[in-house]
C-alpha cells in the first residue's frame, strides 16, 4: 500500500470505527442466529404448564392430568395417608429424598408443598411404565408394611403414597416431583416454579 | 519457486499460468521432504484422511434416503438397509467408518505423544490437531442420534442433561441445546443439520489448516531430530525424501492394509459384537421406557467412566470436559527439550504407558455398570490419567529428567 503523503491517523480511525461499527451489527445479527434454537411456538404450546382445579378434589381421590406427554397424579392424602408416611422409613431406599427427584420446596417427608396435596409424575423409574394406584389394598406379592400407595405391574416396583419407593424393587429411585406451585387455594399450576416467568 | 517454466507450454503450463496447480501440487507432495525414518506408528495420519473422505462419501449417499423425523428417521435407516440397492453397505461403510475414525485417530494421538510431535515448533499443529477431535466427537455424537433408536434417544438424553447439571445457566442452556422441553423431533432435525453440513465444514477446514500447518513446520520423525538442521547443498534436508513417490507409496500400502481390516468386520461383524452399533438401537426410541443399561460407543467410554466416577454431577461433567481440554495445554505442560521416546527418561516412558493404560482401562469401565469395584477402578484411573499431566510439568520444569543424548541425524532400524 503507497503510504506516501497519507494521513495515517485518519486512516487508523476509519479502519477502527470501520470495525466496531461493524463488529456491533455482526453482535446484533448473532441474536437472531442463537435465538432460533430456542423452543418454538408450537413446542412452547406442547410444553405449557397445566393448570388443576382442585376445588372438588376429596380426601383420598387422584386426579390424571397430562402434562408434556406424560401422566401427572394430584392426590389429596386423608389425616391418616399423613401420618402413615413416618412408619414407612425402615423399608424405604431414599426416604428422605436424598436422590434429586424432586425440586427443593418438595424435598421433605411428604414430598410436596402441602402436606395434603401430592403432585408426582406417574412413570415408574425403573422403565417408564405407569405405576397403578393402590390406596389401600395390598398388592399381590408385598409382604412388607403397607399403607397404600403405587404398584408397578410391569416388573413389581412398590411406591408409598408420597412416591417413595420400597427398597429391594427394580425402581432405582423415588417417583419425580415436577415442579409445581399454588396459583391459590383451589389451583395448582404444573410445569413451572412459582416465580418463574 | 522460481518463474522458470519447466514446461511452459502445453496443458499444465496454460492452467499453471491461471491457477497455482504445479506449485500447490510441489509444496505438499512431490518437493515435500519428510524424514526417511518414519515407522508403522506413522500411517494413521493419511489413513485418516481416507476415512474422512469415506464418512463424507458415504454420508452423502445416506441422506438421500434418510428422513430426519421423529415418525420417519428410524424407519427410514431400515428402509436403507432393506430396501434400497446397496443401502445396507452405504449404512455400513458409515457404521463402520465412525469406528474406523476414531481408532485412527487415537493411534495418531498416540504417535504425537510417544514422539513428542506436539513440541515446538508443532503446538499450534497439535492444537488444529485436537480442535479436529473435539469437533470429530460432536460429529460422531450428532451421528449417533440420527438412526433415532433407542440408544440415540437415551444417549442423547444423557449427554444433554451434563450441559443441565452446569450450575445458574444450565437448564436454559439444556433447553436451548434441545429446542423443547424434551428430546423431540425438533432436537433431531438440529443435529442432522449440524451432522451433514455445519460440522463437516468445520473438520474439512481444521485438517485443511492441520495440514498447512504439517508442511509449514516440516514433520517430526520417531528419533524427534529436526530434520531441517540438516541440508544438502541444494537446500533439502539429509534426511528427508519427497513425499512422492515415497511416503505415497508406503501409505498405500498402508491403506491395502487398512482396508482389508475395514472390510473383514465391514462384512462379517459390521455390529462388532455390539461395540460398533449396540443391540438397543435396534429398537425405535422410546420416551417412555428407558434401556436397562446406558453406556455410549466405546470411543466415548474412557470419558464416560470418568464421568461417572465423580459422585457429584457438575463435578463429573468437569472432569470430563478437563479430560478432554487438558490436550490443548500438553504443548505448554511438556518442559521436556527431548521430543522422543527413545532418548527420554525412564520416568517419561513409565509415566506414558501408565497414561495409555489408564484410558486403555477407563475405555473398558465405561462399558461396565458404575457400581462398587468399577466405580472404585474408575476412581483409580482417573485420576492416573490426570496425574500424567502433572508428573510431566513437575518431571520436567524441575528438571528432575535424565534424558540419553539424542543423535545428529535420524536413525534406520
Amino acid at each position: 500500500m503507497n503510504q506516501d503523503g497519507a494521513d495515517k491517523s485518519r486512516r487508523r480511525f476509519l479502519t477502527a470505527t470501520t470495525g466496531v461499527v461493524g463488529g456491533v451489527g455482526a453482535a446484533f445479527l448473532a441474536v437472531p442466529f442463537l435465538s432460533y434454537w430456542k423452543p418454538s411456538a408450537r413446542a412452547q404450546a406442547a410444553g405449557a404448564p397445566v393448570e388443576v382445579d382442585i376445588s372438588q378434589l376429596e380426601p383420598g381421590q387422584l386426579v390424571n392430568v397430562v402434562w408434556r406427554g406424560n401422566p401427572v397424579w394430584v392426590f389429596k392424602r386423608t389425616e391418616d395417608n399423613i401420618s402413615d408416611l413416618d412408619k414407612l422409613e425402615g423399608v424405604l431406599r431414599d426416604p428422605e429424598s436424598n436422590q434429586p427427584q424432586q425440586p427443593e420446596y418438595a424435598q421433605n417427608k411428604h414430598r410436596s408443598i402441602k402436606p395434603e396435596i401430592m403432585v408426582m409424575v406417574g412413570i415408574c423409574t425403573h422403565l417408564g411404565c405407569s405405576p397403578l394406584f393402590r390406596p389401600d389394598e395390598r398388592p399381590a406379592g408385598i409382604d412388607r408394611d403397607w399403607h397404600g400407595g403405587f404398584f408397578c405391574p410391569c416388573h413389581g416396583s412398590y411406591f408409598d403414597l408420597a412416591g417413595r419407593v420400597y427398597s429391594g424393587v427394580p425402581a432405582p429411585t423415588n417417583l419425580e416431583v415436577p415442579p409445581y406451585y399454588f396459583i391459590d387455594d383451589n389451583t395448582v399450576l404444573i410445569g413451572e416454579d412459582e416465580g418463574e416467568a | 519457486m522460481s518463474e522458470t517454466k519447466t514446461g511452459s507450454g502445453g496443458l499444465m503450463g496454460w492452467v499453471d499460468a491461471r491457477f497455482p496447480a504445479t506449485k500447490l501440487w510441489n509444496e505438499h507432495i512431490g518437493e515435500y521432504y519428510a524424514p526417511k525414518n518414519f515407522n508403522f506408528w506413522y500411517y494413521f495420519g493419511s489413513l485418516a484422511l481416507v476415512v474422512l473422505v469415506i464418512q463424507i462419501l458415504s454420508g452423502i449417499w445416506l441422506t438421500m434416503n434418510y428422513q430426519p423425523s421423529a415418525d420417519r428417521a428410524f424407519q427410514s435407516v431400515e428402509y436403507i438397509m432393506r430396501d434400497v440397492e446397496w443401502g445396507w453397505l452405504m449404512r455400513y461403510i458409515h457404521s463402520t467408518g465412525a469406528s474406523a475414525f476414531f481408532v485412527v485417530v487415537y493411534l495418531h494421538m498416540a504417535r504425537a505423544l510417544l514422539y513428542g510431535s506436539y513440541q515446538k515448533p508443532r503446538e499450534l499443529l497439535w492444537v488444529f490437531g485436537v480442535l479436529i477431535y473435539l469437533a470429530l466427537m460432536a460429529e460422531a455424537f450428532f451421528g449417533y442420534m440420527l438412526p433415532w433408536g433407542q440408544m440415540s434417544f437415551w444417549g442423547a438424553q444423557v449427554i444433554i442433561s451434563l450441559f443441565g447439571a452446569i450450575p445458574v445457566i444450565g437448564s436454559d442452556l439444556a433447553l436451548w441445546i434441545r429446542g423443547d422441553y424434551v428430546i423431540s423431533e425438533i432436537t433431531l432435525n438440529r443435529f442432522f443439520a449440524l451432522h451433514v453440513v455445519g460440522l463437516p465444514l468445520a473438520i474439512i477446514g481444521l485438517v485443511v489448516a492441520h495440514i498447512l500447518a504439517l508442511h509449514e513446520v516440516g514433520s517430526n520423525n520417531p528419533d524427534g531430530v529436526e530434520i531441517k538442521q540438516n541440508k544438502a547443498e541444494d537446500g533439502t534436508p539429509k534426511d528427508g525424501i519427497r513425499f512422492h513417490p515415497y511416503y505415497t507409496v508406503k501409505d498405500t500400502f498402508g491403506l491395502v492394509v487398512f482396508l482389508i481390516f475395514f472390510s473383514i468386520i465391514l462384512f462379517y461383524m459390521p455390529e462388532f459384537f455390539g461395540l460398533f452399533l449396540e443391540a438397543p438401537n435396534f429398537e425405535p426410541a422410546n420416551p417412555q421406557v428407558t434401556p436397562d443399561h446406558i453406556a455410549p460407543v466405546w470411543y466415548f467410554t474412557p470419558h464416560y467412566a470418568m464421568l461417572r466416577a465423580i459422585p457429584d454431577s457438575f463435578g463429573g461433567v468437569v472432569v470430563m470436559g478437563a479430560a478432554v481440554m487438558i490436550l490443548f495445554f500438553l504443548p505448554w505442560i511438556d518442559r521436556g527439550k527431548v521430543r522422543s521416546i527413545r532418548y527420554r527418561g525412564l520416568g517419561y516412558k513409565v509415566a506414558l504407558m501408565l497414561f495409555f493404560l489408564s484410558f486403555v482401562v477407563l475405555g473398558y469401565l465405561g462399558l461396565q455398570p458404575a457400581t462398587g469395584l468399577y466405580t472404585m477402578l474408575a476412581r483409580i484411573f482417573t485420576a492416573i490419567y490426570f496425574g500424567y499431566f502433572l508428573f510431566l510439568w513437575v518431571y520436567t520444569y524441575f528438571g528432575l529428567e535424565k534424558t540419553r543424548p539424542v543423535p545428529e541425524r535420524v536413525t534406520m532400524p
